[in-house]
C-alpha cells in the first residue's frame, strides 16, 4: 500500500536509527503524545531501534483511556434504555466503568452496535425512525469534524431521532498540564500528526517558547516515528525549543481549513475531566447551544456526577508520562486485559495494553 | 433473552469459573482468544476430563480394532449466512474435513446437524445444503447421518449447522503439538486474512467494496501430499478464529518451545492489508478458512514447500518461523517488518474495528 | 489517536460542500468517503482518511522528502549501525 509500506522499510529504519544513535550524546526522556504512535513503538519495537539514552515515555493521546468512568457509565446507562440503538467506535466497548463495560451490557440485551463512521449511526437513525440512535462521540481534534459534520447533517435533514454522547478532548491543554506538572520529566514532544492534519500545529509554539521543548509534529508509521525522535534529538542537543513539522505529507500549519471552521460552528470548548487526571481547563469540546439538542445527556436527563475510582489503578500516571506501565505493581498481575483495573489496559491505544500485547506482560519473566 | 436460573445457587457452589467473574457468556468466549480458552478449560476440560481430551487437538485420535480414528466435531455459526467466496455450508464442511486433516487423517465420512429458525426461506436451506453437497464431493468425504430441528423465531439466528468427522489416520503417522521440536521449521500455505475480511466486507455498518473471497477451501489433499511422500510432518493446525498467531501460540503453549516468526514472510494480499488498515485490525489475528501451518524438521522443509506448492491449497507455500527452543509454557515472538522484536500474545477475546 | 490511513480517489459523487464524496481505493478495497474537508482533491490524489472522512490531501512530494534525505545519507557513505 501506498503511502505505508515504504514507511515500514526495515533498511531505512535502520539508517534513520544510526543517525539518532550518532546524534544523542546525553540522556533525553521524549514523550510521543498520540496514543497510535504508542501503538505503532511498541509493535514494531521502534523503541529497540533506539540508543539506551533515549527514553521514551507515553501521552495521554488515548481518547478511549482518558474519557471520564462517569460517561462509560453513562453510556451503558443509555445503552441499557429500552427503544435505544447505541453505536461506538470498537475501542470503547471492553472499558470498563462502575457498572461494567458497553459489551456486557450487550450480553445483557442491550443494542449495542459497532460502527465505522458517525455517518453510518446517523444513517441507522434514518432507517429506524422508531429507535433513538445514539452514538458515543469519543476522540481528539481529529474526530471532531467528523462528528460535528453528521450533527450539521441531522439538523439539516431534521433527523430527531439522532444524539450524541460527547467526550471529545484536546491535545494543547493536556501537553501544558503535563509540562505545568511538577513531576514533569518530558524534555521534548512528538506530536500527534492527525491531530496536527486538522488543527495545524500554530498552537503549539507558545508552548515551545514558554517551556522550552521542542516539539516535532509527527506521523504514525515506523519512518515517521523514528525522523520524528531524530528530529527532537538534534534539537535538544542544540539547546532548540522549536516547533517543527515532520510529517509535512499531511500536516500543513494552519491546518484543514474547512475542519476547523465545522468544529467551531459546532462545538465550543469547555473544561473536561480526564481519566487518571482530573480537571483540565479549556480540553474538552460541547455542542454550541444551536445543537444542543442533539446532546444525549441532555436527551436522556443524566445530570452530571463524578465517581470515585480504583486506588490501585495508576493509569493517569502512565498517562502523564510519569509511570511506565511495566513500573505498576499491579501491571500483568491484578491487571490485566481480561481484568483490567483501568481503561489503558483495555483500549488498544492504551499503553498498558501494548506493553501488555507486544512486549509480553503475560509472560513477566520474558527477557528480550 | 435467558432468565436467570434458579439453579445459581448450586451452581455457584461448584462451577470453576467463579460467577462474578463472567455471569454471562460474552460474545468474546466464542472469539477464539484467551477468554475462549479459559472457558474451555475450567468449564469444559475439567468436567469431561480424559487422556484424549486433554491432548487439547482439534480431533481425538484412538484405537479401533487396529486402525486409528481421528474422530471431531465443529458447530458452525457464522453470519452473514452467505458471503464472498462461500456460506455457511462450505464451511460446515470444509472445516471438519480440515480439522481431521490437521490429524493426519484421511477424511471419510461427517455428519450433519441442523439448526433452523423458524420462517428461514426454503430457498436458502437448499443453497446451503446444495453447497455442503459440493464441498462434500471436493473433498472426498460423504455425509452419512444427521438431525434436524426448528427452533422458534427469534431463537435461532436463522440457521446453524453442526459437523462431527470421522477420518483415518494412516499407520506411523503421529501429528501432534508434542513431536515439535526446537529446530523445527513452520511452513504456511499461503496468504493470511481473506475469510475474516471476507466477512467484515458483508457485514452491516463496515460494508466496504472489495474482491476480497474466503479462502475457503478443504486441506487433505495438500496434508495428505505430504504424507504421501514419506515427510515425517511433525504437527498440523489449520488457521481458523484467532487466525496464525492463535494456531501458532496454541502449538507452542501445547508443546512447550518458544517460536518465533518473521513478519516480512508472511503474505497479505494488498486488498487485505487495505481492509485491515482501515479497521486498524492485525491480519495475524484475523480468521482464515483455508491456510494451515505445518511443523517440520528443518532437513524435510525444502521438500515439504516443493510438494505443497503441488497443491492448489499450497501454491504459495512459504516458511515463515522456526522453533527456538524448548520453553515451559510457550512463547512467540516475531520478527517486525522493521527488524525489531516482538512477542505474539493471545488477544482476550474478538478484534474489534478501532479508530484511534 | 487517530488511525487515518492513505487512499487513493478513484470517482467522485455528484454532491457538494458537506455533502462531497467519493469512492477511495485502500489497496484495492473500495469505500465511500466524505470529501467536505479536501475540496481540493482530485481522482487520482491520495487522502488521509478517518472514520470515514477525508481529513488531508497526501502531499506528494512532501512525502519524497524522507526519502530524498536517507538517500543522502547513503551517498555520504554513513555506515550502518549493526541491526
Amino acid at each position: 500500500m501506498k503511502f505505508i509500506d515504504e514507511y515500514r522499510d526495515a533498511r531505512a529504519a535502520r539508517r534513520l536509527a544510526g543517525a539518532i544513535a550518532r546524534a544523542t550524546t546525553r540522556p533525553w526522556t521524549i514523550m510521543e503524545v498520540c496514543g497510535g504512535q504508542t501503538h505503532a513503538i511498541v509493535k514494531f519495537g521502534i523503541d529497540e531501534l533506539l540508543p539506551d539514552l533515549i527514553t521514551l515515555v507515553h501521552g495521554p493521546g488515548c481518547p478511549v483511556c482518558v474519557t471520564p468512568v462517569e460517561l462509560i457509565d453513562k453510556a451503558v446507562e443509555i445503552a441499557a434504555a429500552p427503544g435505544v440503538i447505541f453505536c461506538s467506535f470498537g475501542d470503547m466497548l471492553r472499558v470498563p466503568g462502575t457498572k461494567g463495560d458497553l459489551l456486557s451490557a450487550k450480553a445483557r440485551g442491550a443494542d449495542v452496535r459497532v460502527v465505522y463512521s458517525p455517518l453510518d449511526a446517523l444513517a441507522l437513525a434514518r432507517t429506524h425512525p422508531d429507535y433513538q440512535v445514539v452514538f458515543f462521540a469519543v476522540g481528539f481534534e481529529t474526530t471532531a469534524p467528523a462528528n460535528a459534520l453528521a450533527v450539521h447533517q441531522a439538523h439539516r435533514q431534521g433527523i430527531a431521532n439522532f444524539s450524541l454522547l460527547v467526550s471529545h478532548v484536546l491535545v494543547p491543554p493536556a501537553m501544558e498540564a503535563i509540562l505545568a506538572s511538577p513531576h514533569n520529566r518530558v524534555q521534548g514532544f512528538l506530536a500527534a500528526g492527525h491531530v496536527c492534519t486538522v488543527m495545524g500545529y500554530q498552537e503549539y509554539a507558545p508552548l515551545a517558547a514558554r517551556y522550552r521543548v521542542p516539539i516535532v509534529v509527527t506521523g504514525f508509521e515506523p519512518l515517521d516515528i523514528l525522523q520524528g525522535i531524530y528530529l527532537c534529538v538534534r534539537q535538544l542537543e542544540a539547546g532548540q525549543a522549536e516547533v517543527e513539522n515532520a510529517y509535512a505529507r499531511s500536516v500543513r500549519r494552519g491546518g484543514n481549513r474547512e475542519a476547523r471552521r465545522l468544529i467551531a460552528e459546532v462545538f465550543q470548548v469547555r473544561p473536561r475531566r480526564w481519566r487518571g487526571i482530573g480537571e483540565i481547563p479549556q480540553s474538552g469540546l460541547e455542542l454550541r447551544s444551536d445543537y444542543a439538542g442533539f446532546d444525549a445527556e441532555r436527551r436522556f436527563g443524566l445530570a452530571d456526577y463524578s465517581v470515585e475510582e480504583s486506588s490501585e489503578c495508576q493509569s493517569g500516571r502512565v498517562l502523564q508520562g510519569i509511570l511506565k506501565p511495566f513500573e505498576c505493581p499491579a501491571f500483568g498481575a491484578r491487571c490485566t486485559p481480561e481484568h483490567p483495573l483501568g481503561a489503558t489496559m483495555v483500549s488498544s491505544e492504551g499503553a498498558c495494553a501494548a506493553y501488555y500485547r507486544y512486549r509480553g506482560g503475560g509472560i513477566r519473566e520474558a527477557q528480550l | 433473552m435467558t432468565k436467570p436460573t434458579t439453579l445459581a445457587q448450586d451452581f455457584a457452589l461448584t462451577c470453576p469459573i467463579p460467577i462474578s467473574e463472567y455471569p454471562q457468556v460474552l460474545l468474546a468466549h466464542g472469539g477464539g482468544g484467551k477468554l475462549m480458552h479459559t472457558l474451555i478449560e475450567k468449564m469444559f476440560l475439567s468436567a469431561f476430563q480424559n487422556p484424549m481430551l486433554g491432548a487439547r487437538h482439534d480431533g481425538a485420535i484412538f484405537d479401533l480394532n487396529g486402525m486409528r480414528v481421528a474422530l471431531t466435531t465443529d458447530s458452525y455459526v457464522v453470519r452473514p449466512l452467505f458471503f464472498p467466496g462461500g456460506d455457511i455450508g462450505t464451511l460446515a464442511v470444509n472445516g471438519t474435513v480440515n480439522d481431521l486433516a490437521m490429524c493426519g487423517a484421511r477424511p471419510l465420512f461427517l455428519t450433519a446437524g441442523f439448526i433452523l429458525e423458524e420462517g428461514l426461506p426454503m430457498e436458502t436451506l437448499w443453497q446451503v445444503v446444495r453447497s455442503m453437497q459440493t464441498a462434500a464431493a471436493a473433498a472426498g468425504v460423504a455425509v452419512v447421518t444427521g438431525d434436524t430441528k426448528v427452533v422458534d423465531k427469534g431463537k435461532g439466528d436463522g440457521l446453524f449447522v453442526n459437523t462431527a468427522g470421522l477420518g483415518i489416520v494412516p499407520p506411523g503417522v503421529v501429528v501432534t503439538p508434542e513431536r515439535v521440536h526446537p529446530g523445527d521449521v513452520v511452513l504456511l500455505n499461503g496468504d493470511i486474512g481473506r475469510h475474516g475480511m471476507a466477512i467484515m466486507a458483508a457485514r452491516e455498518g463496515l460494508a466496504f467494496e472489495s474482491a476480497i473471497e474466503s479462502d475457503c477451501a478443504p486441506l487433505a489433499e495438500p496434508v495428505l501430499a505430504l504424507l504421501d511422500a514419506g515427510i515425517d510432518v511433525h504437527c498440523l493446525r489449520d488457521l481458523t478464529r484467532g487466525g496464525l498467531a492463535s494456531a501458532v501460540i496454541e502449538i507452542a503453549g501445547a508443546a512447550g518451545v518458544h517460536v518465533d516468526l518473521d513478519e516480512r514472510a508472511i503474505p497479505v494480499r494488498p486488498d487485505v492489508q487495505g481492509a485491515c488498515e482501515i479497521l486498524g485490525l492485525d491480519p495475524l489475528y484475523v480468521a482464515n478458512e483455508g491456510r494451515f501451518v505445518a511443523f517440520v524438521a528443518p532437513q524435510d522443509a525444502e521438500r515439504a514447500l516443493g510438494i505443497l506448492r503441488g497443491t492448489p491449497p499450497g501454491a504459495d507455500a512459504r516458511p515463515i518461523g522456526r522453533v527456538e527452543h524448548a520453553r515451559p509454557g510457550g512463547l512467540v515472538t516475531m520478527t517486525t517488518a522493521i527488524g525489531a522484536s516482538r512477542v505474539v500474545d493471545m488477544l482476550s477475546g474478538e478484534q474489534l474495528p478501532r479508530i484511534c | 489517536m487517530c488511525l487515518a490511513v492513505p487512499g487513493r480517489i478513484i470517482s467522485i459523487a455528484d454532491g457538494a460542500g458537506l455533502d462531497r464524496s467519493g469512492r477511495v481505493s485502500f489497496g484495492g478495497v473500495v469505500k465511500e468517503v466524505n470529501l467536505a474537508f479536501v475540496p481540493e482533491a482530485a481522482v487520482g490524489d491520495y487522502v488521509m482518511v478517518h472514520v470515514g472522512f477525508a481529513i488531508s490531501r497526501v502531499d506528494e512530494r512532501e512525502a519524497e522528502q524522507i526519502f530524498a534525505y536517507l538517500a543522502q545519507m547513503e551517498d555520504l557513505a554513513v555506515p550502518e549501525e549493526p541491526a
